[in-house]
């Protein structure tokens, strides 16, 4: 018997290390009642392996079975008793399942009662929302709200699985046109990356194995897309937020800030601003239990020694002092309500904020956002599930960064004085006062990845070839799939500036439809070279005879465009 | 450390990225990394923000890396709370032993904690059947020792993937001031920004693992050469076979009509009390033969804890009235 692996066994040290490789990836899924998502979920982690034998066999086992499959997959899911009784999902729940590549946690929020308040709390720390249509209903309010509130707590990715494809025969029309409907909202409510796929739950259709009844779909299963969607940005933010969560004195000679780090990299060495007082010191060393590090950076948990004796307690924050947050006591952010008590106009609140707990009070409820049909609505007082734009002026300052920035820091929670329930959730948008500290002066140039930000999708040019006509109705078909395009003709331009043209297209981040004679093959290895494999020659591509179904083939190409954001095209763009 | 260093995958730095002002390339941890930064967190925020905290020690791997955990958030400060152990009188002689010496060397205050009463009465769950029997020696004991030492934050080792009534259990898990837990009205947990407001005698249990997977929680014993009780390990021991469970028995152990004492190579996936955690039958006698087995295995931990299975969703029952 002994700790130290035996290591001729089975390698086991390399298959650590690789192990140790995998990301994880956090997911939210949100429905409602009969779209199917437990039976997905159950799917996902039946298909993927991850069920014990044990679990599934007392599943077979069990007395309710409401499926009309051999094995009900929703109830690998619904742990309460209530809950399987009445065939319902109460709270949010997590699971756990990995694959090869990647860990994934999935926060799984019931779709009906307290939909607002579970999806928020599952939504506050996900990577990715998995929305899921039923394709036999197609967008329908809930999936506004689920949608709205993805978008509202900054969910970077969001999966839409058009669900039930059994039910309409597999057609993909129905699925174009879902997928058409929910671009429309995504690019209402600002969602920037957005991918859809025809799944079946119950059939295990693109769930895990690609469905050989849709083989017109030629993207990502479902798990194939979660292994792969890109995590990360390649580039942090390198402004210190450092808050400060306790103070480790074990005796006169050691006096060390334990939190964990919020942004930025901090090492020894670096100069620091502690606030609310201040004060100005430098860091000595970054303490660990294994050994002291040369850096800490998100979400690192870590102690920090100071070369100074500088006032310095928890609740405050340390912060680098060319870049430091906003310092005020009037703000304005986004308030999800979640109390069944409706709120009271100037009653106050104990405000969390990182490890700063203040008094804070609703100074006015600008509006309401009515998340069905997403209009603004005039409010005195916030009703359980609301979402308002609210102002809100704390006893002390906050130190803060817009959420959009920063969700720790630009993130609180509201809670009852007296009852200490947790009463709301917070996001923070705009600071009202003119306390700022210091505004970072240098304007950012505008990147690639901003711009693929904005417009959903990658840059890509289109060569047509003595087709114009083709070339138009090319533009208007991907302008209607809500792609930045622009149609480019060789009778606008001049020859000589045609490439320039061109490139300045891909700058821009549009998809170029550029028709004209027959181009020279050197020509065409030019541009090539300035798109890479974003360049789609008509005459090289294997189309349909009619023009329809030219454009739809061309549109079935272009839609990874939307998905695709590995780190070289990534360096590409830049 | 070494360690670290080499886990961080830092490939942005690799990918040769020019630097923009204001931004630098991007770091990231591994997963188990992470979640060792957030148990870490959660830890140091209870610990900071409750007057009165207690760990939650039941010996076993889970609660070994809660208690390790505990070190690196507080380190070089000693653990600013006691451990807690509630002690049934039937748990496996090793628990213990290893309990007394592991405690003593990493220097942390232990609480040993037994219902007397009930034992002084003849407690034992072949004479109350185990749900009773459980009740009493641990759900009430716990309860007891809470209310005693006037705790008003108790950490747990308890994972979500365990069981499916803990799946929906939040990290800060309220208890009202009978330490029932209502599944149906729990605080909403958003970020990681943590409610800690209580009232008089009410309480809230702290799940620092809550992320964690029994697997996490092998690698991480494997990689922080974390000490563990030996019966996880294969050893020859003394059993009977008891409802289709395999017991191990001791020169005390009762013994009922019907059963053969039998030598076995076997271990303990779960730790509990004697007569109500199976063993499994394993060879797996080091750390990555467990983790093999249980990768080539997947059954379910508690598959071999009697007291899960007494109805269906007993273990979402004994948690309404305060057991862990």
């Amino acid at each position: 018997m002994s700790l130290t692996a035996n290591k001729e066994a089975w390698g086991f040290e390399s298959f650590m290390e690789q192990n140790l490789e995998k990301e994880l990836l956090r997911f939210t899924t949100a429905g409602s009642v009969d779209d199917g998502k437990s039976t997905l979920i159950g799917r996902l982690l039946h298909d993927s392996k991850s069920v014990f034998e044990d679990q599934l066999a007392a599943v077979k086992n069990s007395r309710i079975n409401r499926s009309s499959g051999a094995v009900d997959f929703s109830l690998l899911t619904d742990g309460l008793r209530a809950e399987r009784e009445q065939g319902i999902t109460i709270d949010v729940a997590y699971r756990y399942f990995e694959t090869s590549r990647r860990k994934f946690i999935i926060a799984d929020t019931p779709g009906h009662e307290q939909y607002t308040r579970n999806m928020a709390t599952g939504a506050s720390t996900a990577d990715l929302a998995v929305i899921l249509i039923d394709a036999t209903k197609g967008v329908l309010a809930q999936t506004r709200r689920h949608t709205y509130i993805a978008s509202l707590l900054g969910i970077p990715n969001v999966l839409v699985a058009i669900n039930k494809m059994d039910l309409v025969e597999y057609r993909e029309d129905v699925f174009l046109r879902l997928q058409q409907d929910f671009q429309a909202l995504a690019k209402q409510l600002a969602v920037p990356h957005v991918v859809t796929i025809p799944i079946s739950a119950l059939m295990g259709d693109n769930v895990v194995t690609p469905s050989e009844r849709m083989s017109w779909y030629r993207g990502p299963t479902f798990l194939e897309h979660l292994e792969n969607v890109p995590l990360g940005v390649e580039t942090m933010s390198d402004a210190v937020r450092f808050p400060v969560q306790y103070v480790i004195r074990p005796d006169a000679s050691f006096r060390g800030f334990a939190g964990q780090v919020a942004s930025g990299v901090i090492r020894p060495g670096d100069a620091v601003v502690s606030l609310p007082s201040g004060q100005k010191s430098r860091v000595r060393s970054v303490v660990t239990f294994d050994a002291d590090v040369p850096e800490a950076f998100p979400p690192m948990s870590v102690t920090l020694t100071l070369e100074d004796e500088i006032d310095l307690s928890r609740g405050d924050m340390l912060v680098s002092p060319g870049h430091p947050p906003r310092v005020s006591r009037h703000f304005e952010g986004m308030v999800v309500w979640f109390n069944s008590e409706p709120s009271k106009p100037g009653r106050s609140y104990l405000l969390k904020h990182t490890s700063r707990t203040v008094r804070a009070k609703a100074v006015k409820i600008r509006y309401r956002v009515n998340v069905s049909t997403l209009v603004q609505e005039p409010v005195n007082s916030l009703q359980m599930n609301d979402i308002a734009y609210v102002e809100f002026e704390t006893v002390s300052p906050l130190f803060f960064d817009p959420y959009t920035q920063n969700r720790i820091t630009g993130s609180f929670i509201l809670i009852d004085p007296i009852s200490n329930a947790t009463l709301g959730a917070g996001m923070i948008r705009e600071d009202l006062s003119d306390q700022t500290v210091v505004q970072d002066a240098t304007p950012k140039p505008v990147t690639a990845a901003e711009r693929y930000k904005r417009h959903g999708h990658y840059p890509a040019l289109i060569l047509v070839e003595g087709n114009p006509a083709l070339a138009s109705r090319l533009e208007r078909a991907l302008f209607d799939d809500h792609f930045e395009v622009l149609h480019v003709s060789d009778q606008d331009v001049p020859q000589h500036l045609f490439e320039s043209t061109l490139r300045l297209t891909q700058s821009m981040g549009l998809v170029a439809v550029y028709s004209c004679g027959a181009l020279a093959p050197e020509t065409k290895e030019r541009l090539n070279a300035l798109v890479g494999n974003r360049f789609f020659d008509l005459s090289t591509l294997q189309l349909p005879a009619d023009e329809p179904g030219t454009v739809q083939k061309v549109l079935s190409l272009l839609h990874p465009l939307r998905a695709v954001a590995d780190h070289e095209d990534q360096d590409k763009i830049n | 450390m070494a360690n670290i260093s080499k886990e961080i995958v830092n490939s942005a730095v690799d990918a040769g990225l020019h630097e923009r002002p204001g931004f630098i390339a991007a770091r990231t941890l591994n997963y188990l990394r992470t979640l060792e930064a957030e148990s870490i967190h959660i830890l140091r925020e209870a610990a900071a923000e409750f007057a009165r905290p207690v760990m939650l020690y039941s010996i076993g791997k889970d609660s070994s890396v809660m208690l390790r955990l505990a070190q690196k958030a507080f380190y070089p400060g000693k653990i600013p709370f006691p451990l807690l152990h509630i002690d049934t009188s039937y748990k496996f002689p090793e628990m213990a032993e290893f309990r007394d010496r592991y405690t003593r060397e990493i220097g942390a205050e232990l609480i040993v904690h037994k219902n007397q009463e009930a034992l002084d009465q003849g407690a034992n769950p072949f004479v109350l059947g185990t749900q009773k029997c459980c009740s009493l020696l641990k759900t009430k004991s716990l309860l007891d020792a809470l209310a005693e030492g006037g705790f008003t934050a108790a950490f747990g080792g308890a994972r979500r993937d365990e069981e499916k009534s803990r799946a929906k259990e939040r990290i800060y898990s309220f208890r009202d001031p009978f330490g029932q837990w209502d599944p149906k009205n729990q605080r909403p947990e958003l970020w990681n920004i943590f409610n800690s407001r209580i009232n008089k005698n009410e309480s809230i249990r702290v799940f620092p693992l809550s992320n964690w997977t029994e697997a996490d929680i092998w690698f991480y014993i494997h990689l922080e050469k974390i000490p563990i009780v030996p019966l996880y390990f294969a050893k020859e021991h003394d059993v009977v076979i008891r409802d289709g469970s395999i017991v191990v028995v001791y020169d005390n152990s009762v013994i009922l009509k019907g059963e053969k004492k039998q030598r076995m190579v076997c271990r303990m996936r779960s730790l509990g009390c004697v007569s109500c955690t199976g063993a499994i039958q394993s060879e797996a006698d080091t750390v990555p033969k467990i983790i093999e087995e249980m990768i080539s295995f997947r059954r379910s931990e508690r598959e071999n804890r009697v007291i899960d299975h007494d109805e269906e969703g007993s273990m979402e029952i004994k948690k309404r009235e305060g057991y862990f």
